[in-house]
């Protein structure tokens, strides 16, 4: 699998990165050359190694439903680029929701 | 096909917030109605080097809902990230399940007593966890370009019904709903209140057509903004009939356009497109590197499995064979919720005539809780009284209209059966006082009489409503056949 210019361009768009013409081409090669790293573990013959969905052998870490304080609204809100008395404002956001 | 020359096909994705006292992810409430932005913590807002911690209780509703929908339970299921940009989402992407879900391939089977759609069993794809998102509002005192934000709602655990395109009509859809939130309410894992956005329903729609070469499929399309079931009737019989339209205007087949997004717009009642970006569906899942995956063993699902109670459609087929009620009955009682029918087998065992038990409390009983708004466990009188009023009817002791004169006494004024009886005046009339009352009658009404007498039987039961003016302990039935015995001998 190789990396074209028109895969760096759609997942920059998909990540709200504005890149120019001249990034877009730098950043096709040096993402292509850490793919092409990655992909040195394809030569591995995996057939006898159980798929894995986790670094840690670690399964069922669960927490009890039991209530712990939250933030006050005045730290949870102290980081906001903009907001009001309540709430977290940002740019008008209408009639979108389908875009998930 | 109802008469249409095309078929409506329609799949669900059910949206389910679980009963947690808790979030998914963190220990912030989940309770609805806070003031904004007072139940949210780093994990849920998605501040850096926060990390959350799987709900076990969320786990186990899930659990729960995915066996009572006939689901497999993996031995193993993950965490995804599924990635977008939306202010209502604090991390930038949403803590879902992807390619192991916790649950797959189950079913839930509807059916219409009154026989408007054939018994379906409607196939369920996957049922899976994932977090809620934030709310949003439009400012629009202001006037300011602006959306509010509240992040309460964030990280809320959801579980995420999805079915096959099983459902074949508006009406289906609507059975398939009810008969889903039943089977939620009878093993409490969720409150299912659209209002408050604890059941949430998205549909995919759209329409096969016959033709010589074979079926033909519109485009599919998905609709969301439904707030209630009927919406959701309306909102799927509009989209129905608006997708023949356009198939007739353009001839446009699936895969001629990408899938559209509708929303219901309940005021003009019509769907609308709304507006779409073309890369957003591209999500770009991977495992969630904070989360574990979790295990379950074949010993804990059959425990979860045993621990789920009888669920409607068994207690309906229980109803039907050990009462012999008919399918109808079985389903009006069902449909109540377990409380109304625990008190239905209460009353049932103790007066020994379910059908008469069931017939009173699907008539009186259900009118009065309706009436008041209440539930059954609010209802002033306990199944062993409204028992004992079913045996006195039951004996003749009191007739089907008194009874319900005394039952509504004991509801207006919480007394008990005999307090009741005698507030109303109820005594037996004697059989000679019920013979003069008939006598009475007859010579007051010549025509009645005459009519019977030409073998109009039905012409007596205008005596019954004048008799009961007269004397309200009148019995109906005594009179009716004390008058015709009279006529006879005239
Ligand atoms: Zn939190």
């Amino acid at each position: 699998m190789s990396l074209t210019r028109a895969d760096v361009e759609k997942v920059s768009l998909l990540a709200r990165l504005a890149l120019t013409p001249d990034e877009l081409d730098a950043l096709t090669v040096q993402l292509g050359e850490i793919i092409r790293y990655v992909q040195q573990l394809g030569e591995l013959d995996t057939r006898d190694v159980q798929p894995l969905s986790h670094a840690m052998d670690l399964t069922n870490v669960f927490a009890d439903d039991t209530l712990l304080p939250s933030l006050d609204r005045e730290q949870a809100l102290a980081n906001a680029p903009k907001r009001d008395a309540e709430c977290y404002r940002v740019p008008a956001m209408l009639g979108d929701e389908s875009s998930r | 096909m109802n008469g249409t020359p095309y078929t409506t096909v329609i799949g669900l994705e059910v949206h389910v917030q679980l009963k947690t006292r808790t979030k998914l992810f963190c220990r912030c409430s989940t309770a609805f109605g806070a003031a904004p932005n007072t139940q949210t913590c780093p994990v849920c807002i998605g501040l850096p080097g926060s990390l959350p911690v799987m709900n076990r209780q969320a786990y186990v509703l899930a659990l729960k809902t995915a066996l009572a929908l006939h689901c497999d339970i993996p031995a193993c299921t993950k965490w995804d990230r599924k990635n977008y940009f939306y202010p209502d989402l604090p991390k930038g992407y949403q803590i879902s399940q992807f390619d192991l879900p916790m649950s797959r391939d189950g079913y839930l089977d509807i059916g219409d007593p009154q026989g408007r759609f054939p018994d379906r069993r409607v196939r369920i794809l996957r049922a899976h966890l994932e977090e809620d998102a934030g709310k949003s509002m439009h400012d629009e005192v202001a006037g300011r370009a602006d959306s509010r934000i509240d992040l309460n709602r964030a990280g809320t655990p959801l579980l995420e019904i999805v079915t096959h395109p099983d459902l074949r009509s508006p009406e289906e859809t609507k059975a398939y709903l009810t008969e889903l939130k039943l089977l939620l309410s009878y093993i409490d894992v969720s409150d299912c209140n659209m209002q408050e956005g604890s059941l949430r329903v998205d549909a995919n729609v759209n329409l096969h057509l016959p033709s010589p070469s074979g079926t033909i499929a519109t485009p599919i399309v998905e609709i969301k903004n439904m707030n209630s079931f009927r919406a959701v009737e309306r909102a799927l019989a509009f989209e129905a009939a608006r997708q023949y339209q356009v198939w007739q205007e353009t001839g446009r087949k699936l895969g001629d356009v990408p899938k559209q997004t509708r929303g219901w717009d309940d005021q003009a009642q019509v769907t609308r497109a709304q507006r779409h970006k073309e890369e957003s569906s591209d999500y770009r899942y991977f495992p969630d590197p904070d989360l574990v995956p979790v295990r379950v063993t074949p010993a804990e699902i059959d425990a979860a499995r045993a621990a789920l109670g009888e669920l409607p459609a068994a207690l309906r087929d229980r109803l039907v064979t050990t009462y012999a009620l008919d399918r109808y009955d079985a389903d009006v009682l069902v449909n109540q919720g377990r409380p109304l029918v625990d008190y239905f087998e209460q009353v049932a065992a103790q007066c020994q005539d379910p059908k008469r038990a069931s017939n009173w409390i699907q008539q009186d009983v259900l009118r009065t809780l309706n009436e008041r708004g209440i539930g059954i466990a609010e209802f002033a009188v306990a199944p062993p009284v409204l028992a004992e009023l079913l045996r006195m009817v039951g004996s003749g002791t009191l007739d089907t209209m008194r009874g319900r004169q005394v039952l509504q006494q004991m509801v207006d004024t919480g007394s008990d059966l005999a307090t009741a009886i005698a507030a109303l005046g109820i005594t037996e009339m004697s059989d000679e006082a019920l013979v003069t009352l008939c006598r009475e009658l007859l010579a007051a009404n010549p025509k009645i009489v005459a009519d019977v007498k030409n073998g109009k039987q039905q012409a007596l039961g205008a005596l019954i409503g004048q008799a009961r003016k007269r004397n309200p302990n009148a019995d109906p039935t005594r009179v009716r056949k004390v008058c015709a015995e009279l006529i006879e001998e005239m």
